[in-house]
């Protein structure tokens, strides 16, 4: 038997909000699967089981809050005998800080939702909790027939003239209430608050335990660019690429070469991951970022690559992530080269060890064979933590990045 | 045959498209002869995905070599009225 908790997604959660669960007592789930939605103070995610098996029972109620660690179900694991309970410890070994998305695009949902998902807008999501209205029971009128907030205020409003035919005290849903656009502002800042607090916290975190050291180095990308122009000549426009993902994959296959950056600092040592899981920093357009995983990054092929990072960058902005995308990175890349950044000098997302940072590709004089020539270069810079690599490591790795990249052909 | 667009519905259509990849953008303050990238702080994932809706609202193939024309609104209006008068 196997003890389904509620995990932890950030810093500052302690608690979270059982939205739904996806699967019900008797059915079978598989590892990876999503089991249930939970709500947190930033947005809506969908959690995965970390095991295969049937599910015995149920334990928690949608609308419950529950802290974190708490048992939610009991699956019954394939091949394992029924009765004893383990618990898991893939969530005790899971990041204890990563920063969770920010629904801030309020009314945008997931383009393409999974069937018997209920298509709500965080806000209006929490509005109906407040006025305990089951959304389930809601019409909606926003994009794609998602339930939005005028939806949540409407239905409160009939409630409250059928309990006045009926002689009851009705309680105004919102009084005074503010116009749509105050409203909507106050909860972007409101989000945008918190979002800045859960950062806080995470980056307060690393500066305080990790000693940082910082290396850069400056790559030639004359042959990746030239590679990327032939190879986007020969794809339809749904299938290009970017060259964020080239930096992506060699970083990926860099860390083969020098394991000891991918891991995570857990307890009183590092754990180096036997799986190489890259997250990816996304800005948010109102502020704010968030870094999910691109799950086994070095044996995803640059197609398959780039389809799954536009998929995690558009669920990072809908705030549809799911709760592995945010535990699971074992090493950030962030790239700023499109703020005309040359050179990052970024800080580490504990418990991982290290951040690869990109600046702009930029034209500069190289010498080449003692001539002197105009070359498009980006600046790679790592910052890594020095209880785990020294110097010495962090050069290879990045030594490894520039001759990765030299050879695009073999990312 | 879809009859041709009047250049006013294929502005119009740039602006629907451009805010469904920037859906909290004011699009009635963008100026129409500066980049949006800018203006709308459109990255070029944004970007890769309005040319993948030009694409696939218009069936129009848009190589790489032509990004430079759909910098602004204005730009991108001109550059589609002459593809799909061909």
């Amino acid at each position: 038997m196997a003890e389904f908790l509620m995990p932890t997604l950030g810093a500052d959660m302690t608690e979270g909000t059982l939205i739904a669960w996806k699967k019900r007592a008797g059915d079978r789930v598989v590892k990876g699967e999503i089991i249930a939605e939970v709500d947190t103070d930033k947005a809506a995610i969908e959690v995965e089981s970390f095991h295969t098996g049937l599910i015995e029972r149920l334990i928690t109620k949608p609308g419950d809050r529950i802290p974190v660690g708490t048992v939610m179900a009991i699956i019954r694991e394939e091949g394992k005998p029924a009765g004893k309970v383990e618990v898991e410890a893939k969530t005790e070994m899971r990041p204890l800080v990563q920063v969770p998305p920010s629904p801030l695009r309020t009314t945008i949902l997931s383009p393409a939702p999974e069937p018997g998902r209920l298509r709500i807008s965080p806000a209006a999501r929490q509005l109906a909790a407040e006025l305990d209205i089951d959304p389930s029971t809601l019409q909606g009128t926003g994009p794609d027939g998602a339930i939005v907030r005028d939806d949540v205020l409407r239905s409160a409003q009939a409630r409250g003239k059928r309990l006045e035919a009926r002689g009851e005290e009705v309680v105004p849903p919102l009084a005074p209430r503010p116009s749509p656009m105050a409203e909507a502002a106050g909860i972007a800042a409101d989000r945008q608050s918190r979002m800045r607090q859960t950062i806080a916290a995470a980056m307060a975190r690393s500066k305080r335990e990790i000693p940082h050291y910082y290396l850069s180095t400056t790559i030639d990308m004359s042959r990746a660019m030239v590679w990327l122009k032939e190879e986007n000549l020969k794809r339809p426009v749904t299938d290009r690429l970017l060259y964020g993902v080239l930096l992506i994959k060699a970083v990926a296959l860099a860390l083969r070469q020098v394991p000891d950056v991918n891991a995570l600092w857990i307890g009183n040592a590092a754990v180096q991951s036997p799986d190489i899981h890259v997250g990816v920093a996304v800005s948010l357009r109102q502020g704010g970022l968030v870094a999910p995983a691109i799950h086994h990054t070095d044996r995803q092929s640059l197609g398959e690559l780039m389809k799954r990072f536009q998929d995690v960058v558009k669920r990072a902005r809908a705030g549809t992530l799911r709760s592995s995308e945010l535990s699971d990175p074992t090493i950030t890349v962030t790239s700023l080269g499109e703020q005309g950044v040359e050179t990052v000098f970024g800080v580490i997302y504990p418990p991982q060890v290290a951040l690869v940072g990109f600046g702009k590709i930029v034209e500069r004089p190289w010498v080449v064979e003692g001539q002197v020539v105009s070359r498009p270069v980006v600046t790679a810079s790592l910052s890594a933590d020095h209880r785990v690599t020294d110097g010495h490591r962090g050069g290879l790795f990045l030594s490894a990045v520039d001759r990765l990249l030299q050879e695009p052909v073999q990312l | 045959m879809t009859p041709p667009l009047a250049p006013d519905q294929v502005r119009q259509t740039v602006f629907r498209l451009l805010g469904e990849i920037a859906p909290e953008a004011d699009l009635a303050a963008v100026k129409p002869d500066v980049s949006f990238r800018d203006q709308l702080d459109i990255d070029s994932i944004d970007f890769l995905n309005f040319v993948v809706s030009l694409h696939k609202q218009f069936q129009i193939d848009v190589p790489e070599s032509d990004y430079s024309e759909l910098a602004t609104i204005d730009g991108c209006v001109r550059y589609l009225e002459r593809k799909l008068a061909r």
